[in-house]
């Protein structure tokens, strides 16, 4: 951790801890990462523990009696109690990995949507979804026979409250909705918002994907049921995420997948499955990336999320304060105090896709795209928007690049 | 790199001369690319030997995916039906005159996929269309 820690408090050292970012872009212009909603890059601590655990620890975790095993086991549970303590939950074995925000979401559908989902149930989701929190309810709701309902998107880019409240009164069965938008960034109000849907009868299941990597989030400050989320997006490895679900809900639901690890005994025609939270991680688990997304924690808890989440709303602001002021560029979404660091835009005459390709000879590296929400785009009626998104390692300087480069784009083909 | 919005694609993206719509048509097909949600519709009329005689796009996407269309039907119009269906990816880089990566070929090649896709008959483009050199 040392190393990492060196660099807390001082951005331009920050910048240096991060391997991928004192690279160039194949046009020789410095890197200037916005693309971090999508990934985030990695802290050489987080590097180092993973390539020391493959160095030095690398063997299968439990029931292992050597050496190695022992330590290998430590890293990965040891990894479990501070993501356990990163998100406020009562117990580690409320934390379950999983490999992404995406397999979280779809582990809940299997399992507690299966057994508990039946025709004729409502299923409430939000018109902002990414794909992640959509296509899962629907295979689901094809096979049960679900109603799936959507609390509409405002013309600001904010969930509409009034009829949330009303699509409420359907009584849901599960209320599941994204805390942060991916596109717009918008934050929505999940501590109402979950509130209400409890007091409705409903189990709650929190998107945090965009949420977790950037402000400080407590489950049972919450109170909600199951909160999913990925480690690539917070400056852990990929391959890893979260499932915290309560454990009350966790104790009662069926496993997901089946195999090693997963069982407490097996006979040849059944089983019985591990206790939690290994009754969910079937198999090998990914160990090395866990280990690294507990790095990822140590690292964003020692800056303070409090203090990430003040450094993105003051660079937002600056972003969103330049962009503005540029006639031919609309911003979908909110205004500053409602959102967090992406800014999804569209320029006048410019599709993203050349836009993105236009900025990336200059080193800056924006998605385009409808990033994984494509009836959220069809909604604010625009193909693809181009998206820049901001995390520990942005200044001013990487803002002012991009306006600078969006100002070529638009002479050259607007 | 700067090859790659040359003035040909620049102007083909700006002020296309293959944009609109027929009705009727012989052959018609729309597709997108999932990727960036580009869409693109080619309208075709043939005579009695299958020899294109009008072609027009509609849709929107990218200044490649436009100027690739562009370019593309400029191409095939006077050509045979069984002449489109032997087109290739190396046919639609070699009107555009440049080189891709492979996300910005799904841009130039879309236009192929659609009109292959629509002298073929086919209910569902394939990549399979365009693939191979």
């Amino acid at each position: 951790m040392k190393d990492c820690k060196r660099y807390i408090g001082d951005i331009g050292q920050m910048k240096q801890s991060f391997p991928t970012l004192r690279r160039k872009a194949n046009s020789g212009a410095d890197l200037v990462y916005l693309d971090s909603a999508a990934t985030s890059q990695k802290p050489e601590c987080v590097l180092q523990v993973m390539d020391d655990y493959y160095r030095r620890y690398n063997a299968n975790i439990h029931r292992g009696i050597h050496t190695l095993a022992e330590e290998a086991t430590a890293g990965y549970e040891g990894a479990r109690q501070r993501i356990t303590k990163f998100i406020g939950a009562a117990s580690a074995k409320e934390v379950i990995f999983t490999r992404n925000a995406t397999e979280s979401i779809n582990l809940v559908a299997y399992s507690w949507g299966r057994k508990n989902l039946n025709a004729g149930d409502v299923v409430l989701l939000s018109e902002m979804e990414h794909h992640a929190n959509l296509v899962p309810w629907q295979i689901l709701a094809a096979e049960k026979e679900l109603h799936l309902e959507f609390i509409p998107v405002t013309g600001d880019g904010l969930l509409d409250m009034a009829r949330y409240e009303e699509l409420l009164r359907l009584e849901p069965k599960l209320v599941s909705f994204i805390h942060m938008s991916n596109v717009l960034g918008t934050i929505n109000p999940a501590a109402e918002m979950i509130r209400k849907a409890k007091a409705a009868g409903a189990v709650t299941l929190l998107d945090g994907a965009q949420s977790i990597p950037h402000f400080a989030v407590d489950v049972q400050e919450l109170d909600v049921d199951f909160l999913a989320f990925s480690g690539h997006k917070m400056c852990g490895p990929t391959g890893i995420g979260v499932l915290y679900g309560r454990q009350e809900l966790l104790q009662e639901m069926p496993p997901f997948l089946g195999g090693g690890d997963m069982i407490r005994k097996v006979y040849l025609r059944s089983f019985i499955p591990n206790e939690l939270p290994y009754k969910f991680e079937a198999g090998t688990s990914a160990i090395a990336e866990a280990i690294g997304l507990g790095a990822a924690v140590d690292f964003l808890a020692e800056f303070g999320m409090e203090s990430v989440a003040a450094h993105e709303r003051e660079l937002t602001q600056y972003a969103m304060q330049v962009m503005e002021d540029i006639p031919w560029l609309h911003i979908l979404g909110p205004g500053v105090g409602q959102r967090g660091g992406v800014i999804s835009f569209t320029l006048d005459g410019v599709h993203p896709h050349d836009i993105a390709q236009l900025l990336d000879w200059d080193g800056v590296a924006v998605r385009a795209g409808h990033h994984c929400a494509m009836p959220l785009h069809e909604k604010f009626n625009v193909p693809a928007t181009t998206r820049a998104s901001f995390y520990i390692y942005n200044d001013h300087n990487d803002v002012d690049a991009l306006v600078e480069s969006l100002r070529k784009v638009k002479e050259k083909l607007g | 790199m700067d090859d790659l919005y040359r003035e040909l694609i620049i102007e083909r993206n700006r002020s296309p001369h293959y944009r609109g719509e027929l009705d009727p048509n012989d052959y018609s097909f729309q597709d997108e690319n999932p990727l960036c949600g580009d869409n693109i519709r080619i309208d075709v009329r043939t005579d009695e030997n299958d020899i294109i005689t009008e072609a027009v796009f509609s849709g929107h996407g990218c200044a490649i995916s436009q100027a690739s269309t562009d370019l593309l039907i400029e191409f095939v119009i006077g050509k045979s039906v069984e002449d489109v269906k032997k087109l290739t990816k190396d046919d639609v880089l070699d009107l555009l005159g440049i080189q891709l990566g492979p996300v910005r070929l799904k841009c130039a090649l879309l236009p192929l996929k659609v009109i292959k896709a629509g002298v073929y008959g086919l209910t569902e483009a394939s990549d399979d269309l365009v693939e191979g050199d």
